[in-house]
């Protein structure tokens, strides 16, 4: 499909760093979730703790189907290069501008409206962006190695969350703590705009697509691709067909593994912030070439079945996985070394540190935050040898998130036809991993919380699966029945 | 497999309506009521997670059930 002087390297190259830098603006958000809170939402203010419950964990996944519409339309009527340009500088400058905002203390209300309306911004953009960097590299690449090109653009997600979480450990290991939560945060962001202009400059020279560009020279392009895409029964069906038989499982497989288990070993198992970053890190690099591998073995093989193995295997593996993460971190039945427990009195705040034989540390600090309530921060250090078997099952959990994720992009573009495909791919991509997906680490989370308060069930921590694996299973029995298994090309 | 997806179709009806009904009042009811951080959950269950489901498991199973789905 490469008709013109660019390589194929070149055109997977700049539309994956565009898409990689993007996924990076879009999780310094969540990963700074943290002290956000502390400079822009004051937990003393209800609305404004309320703005930052919301903007942390929803609105940023929820507005991303709406982005897909608005983008995805202006990729079909004129044209895929132009519009991912478009995202890229919303992105950017949300990003840049959260960076310089003053904080509550400055501002006032003002400060959380700010914030919630620039990551509504990020959600929009991100929603028109992966849809458009797909389609095009899709209909650069040849229909036999379409899996294996588009894959690239799968890995921006997994590597942007990596170089998210390696630039705040960077920034905050240069910095002290003080300086780090009193200017240093806003680095991370303001960082972003020279990437989004590197970027920027080498996007300005692509080509356009070569498919959109002929069905644009021989008038067959859309000219309502909103209504041609979903007012017409025949597009539809297969939007709600990408949605429930493949993107929704696809998505829950992919924030369940991703980011689900990050949440899981920082909250539910109050592991050290430190060691869960790291052991994400390694885990996600460590899965990130499978991608690619499962990617190209979908050329040959087909998308289906790959896809749909890698979410029955995650139906059937979560629960003894995160069970396994939970024991491996949990000191109730580890041996305390005698002598080393500790108590701590400092004005409202007491401390109690223990050492246990393994190697392990537990440090509690309790808060008085009024005469009748208290706020306690565990915070459990591992052995080095149980931080490789956490990341070993990072990695397990990564490697269904690759056969669930590495085809996806060139299964949704062979569904839909050229002149609506930014649109129809877009929007049950988006309402699969943003809403479905995005949701499911907050959603999970309070599953959790709500079984450890009415302590019915004997391992409460796990109750927050439930969520995935019911979800994933209709995906499953969906997509096994419905979607055919043979490649349709476009 | 065409009846089988035609059948499955009413099981997709049942279960968009039964999701949609257990998200509104058996999750997010009680969230309406507690009030403070609970309301963001119960506005995730009231006006996304619940019409999604609901709106868009019984269009596809009313679409099953057509026969759209036969022969592709």
């Amino acid at each position: 499909m490469t008709t013109k002087k660019q390589s194929l390297a070149y055109i997977i190259s700049a539309s994956s760093v565009g898409t990689l830098i993007e996924w990076y603006d879009f999780y310094i958000f969540g990963s700074l979730a943290t002290v956000l809170s502390t400079k822009f939402f004051p937990t003393d203010n209800p609305t404004a703790a309320f703005l930052n419950t919301l903007a942390t964990f929803a609105a940023g996944f929820v507005v991303r189907p709406f982005g897909a519409l608005v983008f995805g339309r202006l990729g079909d009527l004129i044209g895929r290069k132009y519009t991912f340009m478009v995202t890229l500088m919303l992105m950017g400058g949300a990003t840049f501008a959260i960076g310089l905002i003053p904080s509550y203390a400055t501002i006032g209300a003002w400060a959380p409206i700010i914030v919630l309306t620039l990551r509504l911004l990020q959600g929009l953009a991100l929603g028109g962006e992966y849809g458009g960097a797909a389609t095009y590299v899709a209909e650069h690449a040849p229909a036999e190695r379409r899996g294996f090109f588009t894959s690239w653009i799968q890995t921006t997600a997994t590597l942007g969350l990596v170089i998210s979480l390696a630039v705040i450990m960077a920034t905050r290991a240069s910095l002290s703590k003080e300086a780090f939560d009193d200017y240093g945060w806003r680095i991370p962001f303001l960082v972003s705009i020279l990437m989004v202009l590197v970027s920027l400059l080498i996007r300005k020279n692509m080509e356009e697509s070569p498919m959109f560009a002929q069905a644009k020279a021989e008038g067959n392009i859309s000219k309502n691709p909103l209504k041609e895409s979903f007012g017409n029964k025949l597009n539809l069906k297969y939007v709600l067909l990408a949605l429930f038989g493949a993107t929704m499982g696809q998505g829950l497989v992919w924030y369940t593994g991703q980011f689900y288990a990050q949440t899981f070993l920082l909250k539910i198992c109050n592991l050290d912030d430190i060691q869960t970053n790291m052991i994400l890190v390694i885990g996600l690099l460590l899965g990130t070439p499978l991608f690619v591998i499962f990617g190209a073995l979908s050329d040959k093989i087909g998308r289906k079945g790959i896809m749909m193995a890698g979410m029955i295997i995650a139906v059937f593996s979560y629960r003894p996985i995160f069970d396994q993460m939970y024991k491996t971190v949990d000191v109730t039945n580890k041996t305390v070394v005698p002598g080393s427990e500790k108590m701590t009195l400092k004005g409202k705040t007491t401390t109690i540190t223990k050492e246990y034989t393994d190697g392990s540390s537990y440090k509690n600090v309790i808060t008085e935050v009024s005469p009748d309530k208290t706020e306690s921060k565990i915070s459990i250090k591992i052995n080095e040898k149980d931080q490789w078997t956490l990341v070993g099952y990072v990695f397990f959990l990564i490697s269904f998130v690759t056969m669930a994720y590495g085809p996806i992009a060139a299964f949704l573009v062979e569904m839909f036809p050229t002149k609506i495909r930014y649109t129809s791919m877009s929007l049950p991509y988006h309402i699969g991993n943003g809403v479905f997906g995005g949701l499911m680490p907050a959603i999970a989370t309070f599953l959790v919380s709500n079984a450890q308060t009415a302590g019915v069930v004997q391992k409460p921590y796990l109750e927050g699966l439930n969520y995935p694996i019911a979800l994933i299973s209709v995906c499953v029995v969906i997509g096994i029945i419905y979607i055919k298994s043979a490649k349709k090309a476009a | 497999m065409n009846l089988i997806k035609r059948i499955l179709g009413i099981v997709w009806i049942g279960l968009g309506i039964g999701a949609g009904i257990y998200l509104i009042y058996f999750q997010a009811a009680p969230l309406w009521a507690k009030g403070g951080n609970d309301l963001v959950p119960a506005i995730i269950y009231t006006f996304v997670l619940a019409p999604l489901i609901s709106i868009g498991m019984s269009l596809f199973g009313f679409y099953s059930l057509q026969g759209e789905f036969d022969n592709i």
